[in-house]
């Protein structure tokens, strides 16, 4: 395998998504019959910055997962556009198997995603076997790997992964991940089924790779002290749109959106004088297939005013590098907290 | 949280202690079917009844030289002598001919018609059923209901029908019988396939690039075929019976050869003279198809509970 | 609730319109010339054009399909070769024979078959278990129509309890439910419910045990529910499925009658398609085949629904 090279420069976006929607159809029964489709992702556009970790945050069933494997064309979108350093997958610069060289995921359930006939050596070999690389080159690299993300080859190389921790699995995983060589990783939940002393080890061991390899990151998850741990910008999802995106401590020191404030506020709090006393945000997640009109978080938003329920946001900018979609922001929205429309230029 | 940007190395090797800790001396490692075997070994009565379908296989390979009388030889005036007749220690049939011979060379057509139908069917039935769950859409429903049509009909059925209409014969039998078996065993691959498709790791193989073959070849096989196995093994007992079924009915071996079925078939107006006598090939059915169920079932129970 | 119903039923057509294009497709696999079969064989040349156009034989497959199809919706099977009566006519009281000793084996069946599984699943893993698995993969695995030929013996020709063949003193067109025709019964029938009784056995203990391993039901016995509260639970929980399988294995026991009719000479539909078979009676074989697998694929359809209707979890989303 060649040594991948940086098409578009630093200052490209590695990964640009433009109106990314995915619509399942919905079956109530095994004779697919019923109606209605479930729109677990609508309208997602995002940048994903060559050397950074963008980290993705959104309760159950906000689209996060659904968006990881739309980005890594393991389904085809019902509409939207993926661009990678510049080329459109599977166009005429980017075949589908280059692209899948440089982009890989790690997924949340360490056992699932192992083949459990295979012993971890084979596992990882795979990847590069199917790019050309020889079997002996292939499971060399693969011990060498293991090696590096703190699996001694000689010990764990030819275990089966039943045989193995969690955390150990995991790692596995980094390795599989890692052994094309590529250039963005997808991280989806990878460390949320992991114990914390075990989940902090992940996360170091995440770090270093990042910087031995040069890697991109997206960062997905549930936990927000995490996110924000590892993450240079966050993207808050909900209901299958972008709520937020916006650099990592400027969005958890300031949050622009109501919803990410409210997800912030519910965290329990470690300081006893300043205790989470009242649930931020009341009632269930609503559900996709049918999602409110308007702005999507209005029926659990405390800012939400009438025109909230009858106007869609548009995408604003709210500071330096951080954008929010919500009325509030949104001059001459006809929110009350809202400023009016922008003065004509002078 | 800290940061460790020291040497990378020692602090991953310093993790990977606390990390082992839960698994200080790993025992060999064991593949899957070696867990499958172990577990299977513990099981008396599954071993008990392996132990007796190892027997009938020897019986079957080596029936002839084992056999203590020609098999074929009729003698009118030797015509159904009761068990422990001296030379006859099983008695004789209606054509004189010595049961325990008989017995002992039908082994090897009853279980090759039991057997050969299933290993058929394993084989097409296999194929058919991967394809159909690892394409799904069109594909998919295309072959399940063309499937779904022949599960209407009650397999005895199928199989007398099929039987009837191509006539009788070894040969007929046995192609009525896989065609019976496949929809089955297709039901089974397609499921178990589907099942695997979804499973995360074969979407990491996907996004390895790799091609469907490649990741059925790689991937799918080694987990679906073991579950389609066993299911294939729990047919063989009613397989046997059915094909010994169709030799009862005529429609399926043709005397004089000794087949299980057939020999009760025609010592059917012997039970009244000599009913033990009659009742004796319809022993060894029963004994096998017991014997398959039970080694069958063992074999699930071993695949069941992961270690 | 109601749309999946309907949706049920509608998909049983094409499925049965797939069996009876089976059905027809079987008869013309038969080797040789069809026509053969229906005529004598010294039958002149222009009965031979006479018949070759009744039945439509030199014209194209799809368009005897479509004759064929008509002819059967209208109740019109054709003519048994070897009686020269009218299929329908023959196959219809066959079937009500061996539905008579089909109710009877598979009630059997799951009674005997429900109280074994029930017994092994509530005290699984100790010696009652062991014994009721034992019996049900006995019951499974044996060659019926064997065990049909010990019968005989032992309560026929050795015991004389019971009559060996037939169907009664009127044959098979009179029957009264009566000690002098149930006698005729009696063997066959427990002949034939060893299998579904095996079959429901292994089902129902699987069931029990299921329920009796989740946890709601330490849940109950927690709020102080009885056992013959948990009893009841079990048989709501269990019922459903249990059923399916009984109404299941009626299915296949009309269909599969063939091999202990022959041994008991009970003139049901088995019986009847063994005689086709022998005489090659084309008509009567095809038409039999029709009718027992339509009962079938019916029978499946009313256990669907039932279930359906019995089991809340199915028909919702």
């Amino acid at each position: 395998m060649q040594a991948i090279t940086d098409i578009g420069g630093p200052a490209q976006p590695l990964l640009t998504i433009t109106g990314l929607t995915k619509h399942f159809p919905l079956t109530k029964d095994a004779l697919g019959g019923g109606s209605g489709v479930v729109r677990a992702v609508d309208g997602v556009s995002f940048e994903v910055l060559k050397g950074e970790t963008l980290g993705v945050v959104g309760e159950s069933g906000c689209g996060k997962s659904t968006t990881a494997r739309l980005m890594m064309q393991l389904m085809a979108p019902t509409a939207g556009q993926i661009v990678f350093d510049g080329c459109t997958v599977g166009g005429r610069d980017l075949p589908l198997k280059e692209f899948r060289r440089q982009v890989q995921m790690v997924f949340q359930d360490s056992y699932a995603s192992l083949n459990p006939r295979l012993t971890i050596e084979d596992s990882v070999a795979f990847g590069p076997q199917v790019h050309g690389v020889p079997q002996r080159q292939a499971v060399a690299r693969a011990r060498d790997l293991l090696d590096r993300v703190g699996l001694a080859p000689g010990r764990f190389a030819e275990r089966y992964p039943h045989e193995l921790s969690g955390g150990q699995r995991q790692r596995v995983n980094i390795a599989r991940a890692l052994a094309l060589q590529p250039r963005m990783v997808i991280l989806d939940e990878a460390v949320s089924a992991l114990d914390k002393s075990v989940e902090a080890q992940v996360l170091n061991l995440l770090t270093d790779l990042k910087a031995e390899f040069g890697l991109t990151y997206v960062f997905i998850s549930h936990d927000l002290n995490v996110v924000h741990y590892m993450s240079d910008r966050v993207m808050v999802m909900y209901l299958g749109q972008v709520a937020e995106i916006g650099p990592s401590d400027a969005l958890f020191r300031q949050p622009a959106h109501p919803y990410t404030g409210a997800l912030l506020s519910s965290m329990p709090s470690m300081d006893p004088d300043h205790r989470t006393e009242v649930a931020p945000l009341a009632g269930d997640p609503p559900n996709p297939i049918d999602p409110p009109a308007g702005c999507r978080f209005h029926p659990r938003c405390a800012l939400a005013a009438p025109v909230c329920a009858q106007r869609v946001p548009v995408r604003t900018i709210t500071g330096p590098h951080h954008v929010a979609a919500c009325l509030v922001h949104e001059p001459g929205s006809g929110h009350p907290q809202a400023v009016a429309a922008l003065a004509q230029a002078a | 949280m800290a940061t460790s940007t020291a040497s990378s190395l020692p602090s991953a090797a310093a993790a990977a202690p606390c990390a082992d800790s839960a698994v200080p001396a790993l025992p060999p490692s064991r593949g899957y079917w070696a867990l499958v075997l172990q577990r299977f070994t513990r099981d008396p009565v599954a071993m008990g009844a392996a132990v007796v379908v190892l027997l009938l296989i020897g019986l079957a390979l080596l029936g002839p030289w084992l056999a203590p009388a020609d098999p074929y030889a009729a003698s009118m005036l030797q015509r159904l002598k009761p068990i422990g007749t001296e030379g006859l220690p099983l008695g004789s049939d209606e054509l004189g001919r010595d049961m325990l011979s008989r017995l002992m060379v039908g082994a090897r057509l009853s279980l090759f018609i039991g057997i050969t139908p299933v290993v058929c069917a394993f084989v097409v039935g296999s194929v058919i059923g991967i394809v159909a769950g690892y394409a799904g859409g069109m594909t998919n429903t295309a072959i399940m209901r063309t499937v779904d049509v022949f599960y209407a009909f009650p397999s005895v059925l199928l199989a007398i029908a099929l039987s009837g209409v191509l006539g009788a014969g070894i040969v007929n039998s046995l192609i009525s019988l896989t065609i019976v078996f496949i929809p089955q065993i297709v039901r089974v691959a397609e499921s178990v396939t589907t099942q695997v498709r979804s499973r995360d790791y074969v979407d990491a193989a996907r996004a390895s690039g790799a091609s469907p073959f490649t990741i059925v070849r790689v991937h799918v096989l080694g987990n679906v075929l073991g579950p389609i196995f066993v299911y294939a093994t729990s047919l063989i007992a009613v397989s046997m019976i059915l094909a010994s079924g169709l030799s009862f009915l005529g429609l399926g071996v043709k005397p004089p050869e000794p087949e299980w079925g057939l020999m009760l078939n025609t010592l059917r107006t012997a039970i009244y003279v000599q009913p033990w006598v009659a009742a004796l090939p319809g022993l060894m059915i029963f004994i096998t198809s017991i014997s398959f169920n039970i080694l069958s079932d063992g074999l699930r129970s071993a695949m069941d509970n992961k270690g | 609730m109601l749309s999946y119903l309907l949706r049920r039923i509608v998909y049983a057509l094409p499925i049965m319109l797939g069996v009876a294009l089976v059905c027809f497709l079987l008869v013309h696999l038969a080797p040789g010339d069809p026509l053969v079969s229906i005529l004598p064989p010294d039958a002149s040349a222009d009965l031979q054009a006479q018949l070759r156009e009744l039945y439509g034989f030199n014209r194209s497959l799809p368009e005897q399909f479509a004759m064929w199809v008509w002819r059967a919706l209208h109740g019109d099977l054709g003519v048994s070769i070897a009686s020269n009566r009218p299929v329908a006519g023959e196959v219809l009281t066959a079937v009500g024979n061996t539905l008579r000793l089909a109710v009877v084996a598979t009630l059997i069946g799951f009674v005997l078959g429900s109280l074994f599984g029930f017994v092994a699943g509530y005290f699984r893993n100790s010696w009652l278990d062991r014994l009721a698995s034992m019996l049900s993969v006995l019951g499974v695995s044996v060659p019926h129509y064997w065990l049909g030929m010990v019968m005989v013996i032992v309560f026929s020709s050795q015991l004389m309890w019971l009559p060996a063949t037939g169907a009664g003193p009127g044959g098979s067109s009179d029957w009264a439910w009566d000690w002098e025709h149930i006698q005729f019964l009696v063997l066959p029938a427990i002949t034939m419910s060893v299998i579904p009784m095996g079959i429901i056995a292994r089902t129902v203990r699987a069931l029990v045990a299921d329920i009796l391993d989740q946890e709601f039901i330490v849940g109950l016995r927690a709020k102080g529910l009885t056992h013959l509260g948990v009893f009841r639970h079990m048989v709501k929980n269990a019922a459903p499925t249990a059923l399916a399988v009984m109404g299941l294995q009626l299915g296949y026991l009309l269909g599969g009658s063939i091999l202990i009719e022959t041994v008991f000479s009970w003139p049901g539909t088995g019986f009847l398609l063994n005689s086709a078979i022998f005489q090659r009676d084309l008509p009567l074989l095809q038409g039999t085949i029709l009718v027992l697998a339509m009962f079938f694929v019916l029978l499946n359809l009313l256990v669907d629904v039932l279930q359906t209707l019995l089991d809340p979890r199915i028909a919702r989303a």
